[in-house]
């Protein structure tokens, strides 16, 4: 198939999930005389935290009552004893109201973590583990294939038509590869650049493209997944492993015994080099989770801005504020995948130096 | 004095500590390409990855503040 049946085909998959959206009563609390309370705490935490299923928009039908479009996501919960594997669609929660009895579980989702519920559909402190495909597991995917599509097709494009000028998307593809290479790898690495070129490329990409999945306010995009924790946790664990292990005897020597110090100090400033190694990663965790999260609280403030004051008066001040911070949003998304690229590289390079100076 | 707004006040200080900081880095990227133009883009690398670093800083603080 050429590339673009290829994508025609994901494309076309993607818009055949809006065919299963189903629609829900919104449950509302306290109908007074106005209208309910706007909970900005709500809005913010549901906006930034993962979902069992993908929210489209809420619709108001002529009888006053708030349905919410959305569609839902396979749940997969996994029960360590005995070992089950119970999977369903996350639509039988029913946003939470109802409980979901399969076998001898019965399961119940509240703010979207899901417990195991007792005789009386009150929920239990137990989770089983919980494997569903989420919101953001749903965009890694997207984003692993996105990404396949363009790097196996650019590398095609280059077997096909080789010495010619690059054209498409492979004319946009090799200058940022290049400067990832020549800015920020080989700097830092100079001849181990081939061994570890395709993971930073490959992290550049991820944290670049995710992050701009998280600014598109529809489906396909429109989901926080670097602003995950658990994922810039599992980036952050990938980074520390390869550089200790690519470390060399001389990085090794430099944290435990390292030379011209009185030998009394060493187990104290052996503590604090393994804490440093541990901080690395740490900060970098930090950095990328909570420059995306603040960034994606800032916006949904700004537009819940006219909500609270519920008038429209607010709403050309509050747009272009938020103008603003999405365009300012785009370069943050760029310069975090950057400074992340650069600091592993960097921290990579650090663990194997070239000859001591003593 | 309730833990919301040590909160907000919190992320206020750590707000302060970013600006400073990165007005700094800003102010003497400017003079430092007002002397030599020709250095304009490295420059302007060099401002931008310690603009992040301290912006990371900050930015430490605001997540404690959200957790407080």
């Amino acid at each position: 198939m050429t590339k673009k049946k290829i994508i025609a085909v994901c494309v076309a998959f993607l818009f055949s999930f809006i065919s299963f959206a189903q629609e829900t009563p919104v449950p509302q609390q306290a109908q007074q005389a106005n209208e309910p309370e706007f909970d900005i705490n709500k809005t913010i935490f549901s906006h930034i935290g993962d979902n069992h299923d993908w929210h489209m928009f809420d619709i108001t039908r002529k009888d006053g009552s708030e349905h919410a479009i959305s569609f839902p996501l396979p749940t997969i919960l996994v029960n360590t004893n005995p070992f089950s594997i119970d999977a369903f669609m996350s639509s039988e929660f029913e946003e939470g109201h109802k409980t979901v009895t399969k076998g001898e579980h019965t399961y119940i989702m509240k703010d979207q973590i899901i417990y195991y519920a007792d005789a009386n559909g009150n929920a239990t402190d137990q989770k089983p583990l919980d494997f569903s495909i989420t919101k953001n597991v749903f965009t890694l995917l997207l984003v692993a294939i996105i990404m396949l599509l363009m790097f196996i097709g650019c590398a095609r494009a280059y077997k096909r038509r080789p010495g010619q000028a690059p054209k498409g998307l492979q004319a946009w593809l090799e200058p940022v590869i290049l400067f990832v290479k020549d800015d920020i790898v080989t700097p830092n690495l100079g001849k181990h650049t081939d061994k570890y070129l395709p993971y930073l490329l490959t992290l550049f990409f991820f944290i670049w493209i995710t992050n701009m999945m998280g600014l598109i306010p529809f489906f396909p995009g429109g989901s926080n997944v670097t602003g995950n924790i658990a994922v810039t946790f599992t980036l952050a664990v990938m980074t520390l492993l390869i550089t200790n292990f690519s470390g060399n005897k001389e990085y090794w020597r430099d944290i435990f015994a390292m030379p011209g110090l009185p030998w009394p100090l060493i187990p104290i400033m052996a503590i604090v080099e393994v804490i440093g190694i541990l901080t690395k990663p740490f900060a970098l965790m930090i950095r990328l989770f909570a420059n995306i999260t603040a960034g994606h609280i800032i916006v949904i403030s700004l537009v819940s801005l006219i909500f609270i004051f519920q008038s429209l008066a607010v709403a050309p001040v509050s747009i272009l504020f938020v103008l603003f911070m999405d365009v300012l949003e785009l370069l943050v998304a760029a310069l975090q995948a950057y400074i992340f690229t650069m600091l592993t590289s960097l921290f990579i390079g650090l663990a194997m130096p070239e000859g001591h100076h003593a | 004095m309730d833990a919301l707004s040590l909160a907000g006040v919190g992320a206020g200080l750590a707000a302060i500590g970013a600006g400073i900081g990165i007005g700094k880095i800003g102010g003497s990227a400017m003079e430092a390409i007002a002397r030599q133009p020709e250095a304009y883009s490295k420059i302007q690398t060099a401002m931008l990855i310690a603009a992040a670093l301290v912006e990371g800083v900050a930015l430490f603080a605001v997540v404690v503040a959200l957790i407080a």
